[in-house]
């Protein structure tokens, strides 16, 4: 219609953007495309920096600084990345079932809960061997984060109830459930919290280690970064190398096709959030065993959420989660060093929104030409 | 004498897609009150050339004069304001809205208030011009395929178009609903319109068209010949460069058990309309079985129930002895039926995966494509690849996406798939819609091969040519029953035709 208009009067802009569908997408495009997005995002961050009066390359050194600058910040950025892996993986797998999985978040909380109720109710007395103990609290906090998957999933295969309220409303119930317990009969001397885990409940951490090797003395980082580390080729396995896996993408790309070809929806639709409610769980087990040893009400730093953003950056991608949680376990880790504080935030949703832009770079081919 | 102006002229375009030269230096003209028709393959340019044409693309090179002034389109607004409107393969409509409110969407006047009563009887005018009825209150979902069409073809009569580009228009129609088609162009063009056809349907550009031009591999092959003065098989050579056989040749094969019984069976549509009444057929190894029907007779839901994919309210569906009604698709595929389904693009195949994943997603669960738990990406990757020469399924490697596949192509992978399972029983739906004579012959030759192997067939296709040469008995359905068979030797079209309109025929044997 512009193009009209201009012609009307006489004059027309001598080049237009056209788009064309792409037919093939070269290997090195989505790296180049996302590191390219990554930069227009640090541009525009750097634009409102400056136009709120700071100075962006001093704030972006700050930023690097205060998350990879030194072996011990660059501990502390690990140590949060290992929780943003799990739940990453959580909704990656979800997602590649075109599951809306929002609840990582409750069931970060229910996995931490049934971790702790293997030493508080207590399960295991505080005496067990730690490697039982971790491996008893993993497995429960994995359950507990099923069980949490497993009420949307089933309500959604059977009854078809949208599973973005469900897993979302869930969330909210889960965290109260912590609380109660919390406040109530695992309070220790009424303030909301836990009393500390034995230490046969805590995972290994590198500062165990500091008489044989020196240089970590002081480094918190702790075995749950295995854990992660492993649960990646796991799900890496599952989703491009098993027969499961095959039916999850088939579902995911077309379910009726994969109807036609006998695959069991219902019966996936219930695994998936299983499996995702468990990768989520093992979470929040994590967080209790490596980090603070003890159950309370604020054990996730919005981690869930922020899962959901992790697996879109990564493009449903195991291997690329690693790389994202690291980049935004770095920011969270900087959010707590430099002021004002909103800065990395706001990195982390123009980020967002400039790689999920970048996507139509993959479909389209975008071109200036002459009219 | 006044100079004769053609409606159209297009001189020299050219038009690049990524990797593909898609109109190569094409002329083109259409004269005042002619049925152009533009033939040619599936991919051999003819859509790019009237996306062109309607303001949709913009040519890299050449120039389009309409009525004798040269023309420079920016959108299809541009287009339309020069009287040229295309309805494209695909409707444009907006389901939950009336034809009346389709017809004027978009349009700046009426400006804010809609007076729909008197615009429903300005439509209702224009109808009765050309003929074409269809209720401007109904709702578009309401309507059938046919209607949604007339529905289109006013909504560019309403915007003034003098000049008509109908892409693959029949595809889509019944026979009877392609004659009442073919009666409303000719309507139109007593009234000046002028109308550019895209088939690949040698009967109908011969029934239809004035003058014909072909197109191959984005190249005018034939330019503006009068379609009377060529013969059909003249015309598919210059579409597909080569000679083609119209007679397929059918071996003689004596029938054996038989492998799928369908009895009483009833079952209801997505509407929950009753789709099937009480329908029983038979079909022996080593024999096809044709189904010919007016679409929406319940063809759809018969191959349905068969296949695993509806349940049915009565009767029962016997494969190989075993009653598998009512019971999941595993258990057909379990039982070697293979299902060539009617939608190819949202049914058979998962566009985002890859050909080789496409093609395993009948036998991923066995050995040697599986092993336990794991997929075995070797054997994936070598039978992928036999598939794809053995089928002669045009794509640079497996690993494409199958959406980047043509029809043609698509329907070849699916085949293949069907195939190595080593089916039994085949149930094919539509097979040929929408393929070009090359791809119609592969998968007519792939249906005939199993035939001789004993695969005992059923072929559904609205296609009457197709179900005649193809099959060993026709069926005929109406309404969901069964109007009695014939042998294809002895069938005419027009017995053929009095059962699909709902004539019983009275010697039938199983009903």
């Amino acid at each position: 219609m512009a193009v009209s208009e201009n012609a009307a009067r006489g004059f027309r802009f001598p080049y237009a953007i056209r788009t064309e569908r792409r037919l093939t997408t070269p290997g090195w495009l989505p790296i180049a495309t996302t590191i390219g997005a990554l930069a227009v995002a640090f541009v525009i961050g750097g634009v409102v920096i400056q136009a709120a009066g700071g100075h962006p390359i001093a704030a972006y050194e700050h930023i690097v600084q205060a998350a990879f600058g030194s072996l011990g910040v660059f501990n502390d950025t690990l140590v949060k990345a290992i929780p943003l892996i799990l739940v990453g993986l959580a909704c990656t797998l979800a997602f590649r079932m075109k599951l809306w999985n929002i609840g990582a978040e409750g069931q970060f909380y229910l996995g931490a809960w049934g971790a702790s109720a293997v030493v508080l109710l207590p399960i295991l007395p505080a005496t067990t061997p730690r490697p039982i103990m971790l491996a008893t609290m993993a497995v429960a906090g994995f359950i507990c984060g099923a069980v949490w998957g497993f009420i949307p999933g089933f309500l959604k295969a059977k009854l078809r109830v949208n599973e973005i309220i469900t897993t979302l409303m869930l969330n909210y119930i889960a965290t109260s459930w912590v609380l109660f317990w919390v406040f109530g009969s695992w309070s220790e001397a009424g303030f909301q919290m836990s009393p500390q885990f034995p230490k046969s409940a805590w995972m290994p951490r590198l500062l165990d280690y500091a008489k044989q090797v020196k240089i970590f003395s002081g480094m918190t980082l702790h075995a749950g970064l295995l854990l992660g580390l492993v649960a990646v080729v796991v799900v890496w396995f599952i989703i491009s190398r098993s027969r499961w896996g095959y039916e999850i993408r088939l579902i995911g790309d077309n379910p009726r096709a994969a109807y036609y070809a006998g695959v069991d929806i219902i019966k996936n639709t219930v695994l998936v959030m299983m499996v995702s409610g468990g990768l989520a769980g093992l979470a929040g087990m994590s967080e209790v065993t490596g980090v603070v040893h003890r159950l309370q009400g604020a054990i996730s730093s919005n981690y869930g959420f922020t899962g959901i953003i992790i697996a879109w950056l990564a493009k449903l991608n195991p291997f690329a989660v690693i790389v994202v949680s690291i980049l935004f376990g770095g920011l969270i880790q900087a959010g707590r060093e430099i002021q004002p504080s909103g800065v990395p935030r706001m990195l982390q949703g123009i980020i967002l929104f400039c790689v999920i832009a970048s996507d139509v770079l993959l479909k389209y081919r975008v071109r200036v030409v002459r009219k | 004498m006044p100079e004769i102006v053609n409606a159209v002229e297009m001189r020299g375009i050219v038009k690049r897609f990524p990797g593909v030269l898609a109109n190569d230096h094409v002329d083109f003209d259409l004269r005042q009150g002619e049925v152009h028709a533009l033939l040619g393959e599936n991919g051999a340019g003819k859509s790019t050339l009237m996306n062109v044409l309607a303001g949709m693309y913009k040519a890299e090179e050449g120039t389009i004069f309409v009525d004798g002034k040269r023309v420079n389109f920016g959108s299809p607004r541009d287009a339309i304001a020069a009287g040229i409107g295309m309805i494209h393969q695909h409707f444009m409509l907006v389901p939950s809205q009336t034809v009346t409110e389709n017809i004027i969407l978009g349009l700046s006047d009426p400006r804010f208030f809609l007076p729909l009563d008197a615009l429903d009887k300005k439509i209702l005018a224009l109808q009765e011009q050309y003929g074409l009825k269809v209720d401007p209150k109904a709702k578009i979902w309401q309507l059938s395929v046919g209607e949604q069409q007339r529905v289109e073809i006013l909504k560019m009569l309403y915007r003034g178009a003098k000049v008509l580009i109908m892409d693959e228009p029949t595809a889509v129609l019944t026979p009877q609903e392609v004659d009442e088609l073919f009666v409303t162009l000719r309507s139109m063009l007593t009234r000046g319109h002028s109308i550019v056809f895209i088939s690949h349907k040698l009967d109908e550009v011969r029934a239809i068209a004035n003058r014909v031009t072909v197109l191959r591999h984005g190249k005018v092959t034939a330019a503006g010949v009068t379609a009377k003065g060529a013969t059909k098989a003249q015309l598919a050579q210059l579409m597909v460069g080569r000679e083609v056989l119209f007679t397929v040749k059918r071996n003689p094969v004596k029938a054996g058990d038989v492998v799928l019984s369908v009895e009483n069976v009833c079952a209801e549509n997505d509407r929950g309309v009753p789709a099937l009444r009480e329908f029983g057929i038979q079909v022996r190894a080593g024999e096809i079985v044709g189904i010919a029907g007016v679409a929406g007779n319940g063809q759809s839901e018969l191959a349905q129930v068969i296949t695993g994919l509806r349940k049915c309210s009565c009767g029962r569906v016997v494969v190989a002895g075993d009653d598998i009604a009512n019971q999941d698709p595993r258990s057909a595929i379990r039982r070697h039926v293979a299902h060539v389904p009617e939608d190819r693009h949202h049914v058979g195949s998962s566009p985002g995966l890859s050909l080789s994943d496409n093609l395993i997603m009948k036998s991923y669960r066995e050995s040697p494509v599986s092993r336990g738990w794991v997929l075995n990406r070797p054997v994936i990757r070598n039978q992928s690849n036999h598939l794809k020469n053995e089928y002669d399924i045009a794509a640079p490697s497996v690993d494409v996406q199958a959406r980047l596949l043509s029809g043609g192509n698509l329907q070849k992978a699916i085949l293949a798939r069907e195939m190595t399972a080593g089916p039994k029983l085949i149930i094919a739906v539509q097979p040929t819609r929408g393929l070009d004579v090359g791809a119609i012959e592969a998968v007519q030759g792939v249906l005939l091969r199993e035939r001789e192997k004993g695969t005992a067939i059923l072929l559904i296709s609205e296609e009457l040519e197709e179900i005649l040469s193809l099959s060993d008995r026709i069926v005929g359905i109406y309404e969901g029953r069964n109007m009695g068979e014939l042998r294809a030797e002895e069938a005419t079209l027009t017995e053929i035709g009095l059962m699909m309109a709902g004539t019983p025929r009275g010697d039938a044997g199983t009903r």
